[in-house]
């Protein structure tokens, strides 16, 4: 279980040199806002096209310029967790939720629904609409969500930065049960040093498009 | 009062066929040029949309002059349709595609802002969760827009329902064949005693619409609530 990537990009004047490996566990992407942090995450789920390089999850080769590969958002497997919870404002929490997990094939399904919705504590949530539930709540099930797509890489761009502290700490734990539950490598976003030692195994550091350092997060 | 004679019911029934006909055919290109017109960037867009807006300003008479001479049956379009058996010309048919050429601005207007505000970001949220553009579409798009979908159905209608000028020029005033409810109305105002026929049918027109419109907000509201609260 790893991933690799090593790709050029830019959007407008912003120029993107990236090349990182990952194993399990959560590896931070860390830096301050503008390094191009949440650009490196749209490349790897398929949102922003690198214009030269290669990704490759766990032996998967999602894109390759030289090899003409492209894979589309839908055909990635990677679960993206957005900043703000993005979750379908007309349906409920239960279609949210099974929103990608329904269309999957039984094969390549390892997240089961409600030991997910056990673990994040949305049990009670089911038949509410997105639109009724707190920003900590909607931030759950939005991680449910993309859990439940059985991905095989995780994707999480600041998924704490518009919440105060209190829904901070609210979350913190479901974050470490999901890093400890699944298996899969997770490539978490932040420019908070605090999360980062809490919840990261390994550090990518990110300024001004370019990978500065490499490590151990402690 | 409210006796309706039977020309009269016969001009009621033909405005209700046309504004039907014409609001249902023009969904489907309605929604597609709204859809191309909110998302797509392309070379000449603000030629397309300026063509689609046009007969919101054109003179109606103009508007109806353009669709006689490319509709009717010596006109380019209108003479290859009619190999098909599909002829324009002084049919009701003809007043269905005139109010439907009036009426497609203000249905594609309302489609597009609704468009406009659905949140592509959500869109690709769901592409990332596996569905495809035409799933994500179906699922995520369509049902988010659908109260300016239904808006520009009914504005759309209320139109085709009391067109006068574009279709009068295109079609004339047939009895029975293209003489709608407000040609009618003008008509009976032209003849001696008509007047209190033309009273009649301006207050079935001013019910029609009042309908259409109290109705869709009705609509409108519903699926606006369904859509965006708990």
């Amino acid at each position: 279980m790893s991933f690799d990537i090593d790709v050029e990009g830019r959007r407008g004047d912003f120029e993107l040199v990236v090349a990182f490996q990952a194993g399990a566990g959560l590896t931070a992407l860390f830096g301050p806002s503008g390094a191009g942090k949440t650009s490196v995450l749209d490349m790897i789920a398929g949102v922003l096209k690198p214009t030269r390089g290669r990704i490759a999850v766990d032996g998967h080769v999602l894109f390759d310029s030289t090899a003409g590969i492209n894979l589309k958002p839908e055909q990635r497997r990677v679960g993206y967790i957005f900043q703000d919870a993005r979750l379908f404002p007309h349906i409920s929490v239960r279609d949210n939720l099974l929103y990608g997990y329904k269309r999957l094939p039984d094969a390549v399904r390892y997240a089961v629904p409600d030991h997910i919705i056990a673990l994040l504590g949305i049990g009670a949530l089911l038949e509410r609409r997105p639109g009724s539930l707190s920003g900590g709540e909607q931030q759950r099930v939005a991680i449910g969500r993309a859990i439940l797509v059985s991905p095989r890489l995780l994707l999480m761009d600041e998924p704490l930065a518009s919440l105060d502290d209190s829904r901070k700490q609210e979350i913190m734990p479901y974050i470490e049960r999901l890093r400890d539950d699944v298996k899969i490598p997770i490539l978490y976003v932040t420019h908070a040093r605090a999360e980062v030692e809490r919840l990261a195994a390994v550090v990518i550091g990110i300024e001004k498009g370019r990978v500065s350092k490499a490590g151990d997060a402690a | 009062m409210f006796d309706l004679s039977p020309a009269e019911w016969e001009a009621v029934r033909l405005s209700l066929k046309v504004g039907l006909w014409s609001t249902l055919l023009s969904l489907p290109p309605g929604f597609f040029l709204a859809y191309v017109l909110a998302r797509l960037q392309f070379p000449f867009k603000s030629l397309l949309s300026g063509l689609v807006y046009l007969p919101l300003v054109l003179p109606p008479v103009v508007t109806g002059f353009a669709l006689l001479l490319l509709f009717g049956t010596r006109g380019p379009i209108g003479h290859f349709l009619q190999n098909f058996g599909i002829v324009f010309a002084f049919r009701w048919t003809g007043a269905a595609l005139a109010a439907a050429v009036m009426g497609l601005p203000l249905m594609v207007r309302a489609m597009r802002l609704s468009i406009e505000a659905v949140d592509r970001r959500l869109e690709l949220a769901a592409r990332t969760l596996g569905a495809g553009w035409w799933r994500a579409f179906f699922t995520i798009t369509l049902p988010l827009s659908l109260p300016g979908v239904i808006a520009g159905a009914v504005l759309s209608f209320a139109k085709s329902f009391g067109e006068f000028g574009a279709t009068i020029t295109f079609v004339s005033n047939i009895p029975g064949e293209t003489q709608t409810l407000p040609i009618a109305i003008y008509s009976f105002l032209q003849s001696p005693g008509g007047e209190d026929a033309a009273i009649r049918l301006a207050i079935l027109s001013v019910a029609v619409s009042m309908i259409a419109i109290v109705g869709s907000e009705w609509l409108e509201r519903r699926i606006v609530s369904r859509v965006r609260l708990a």
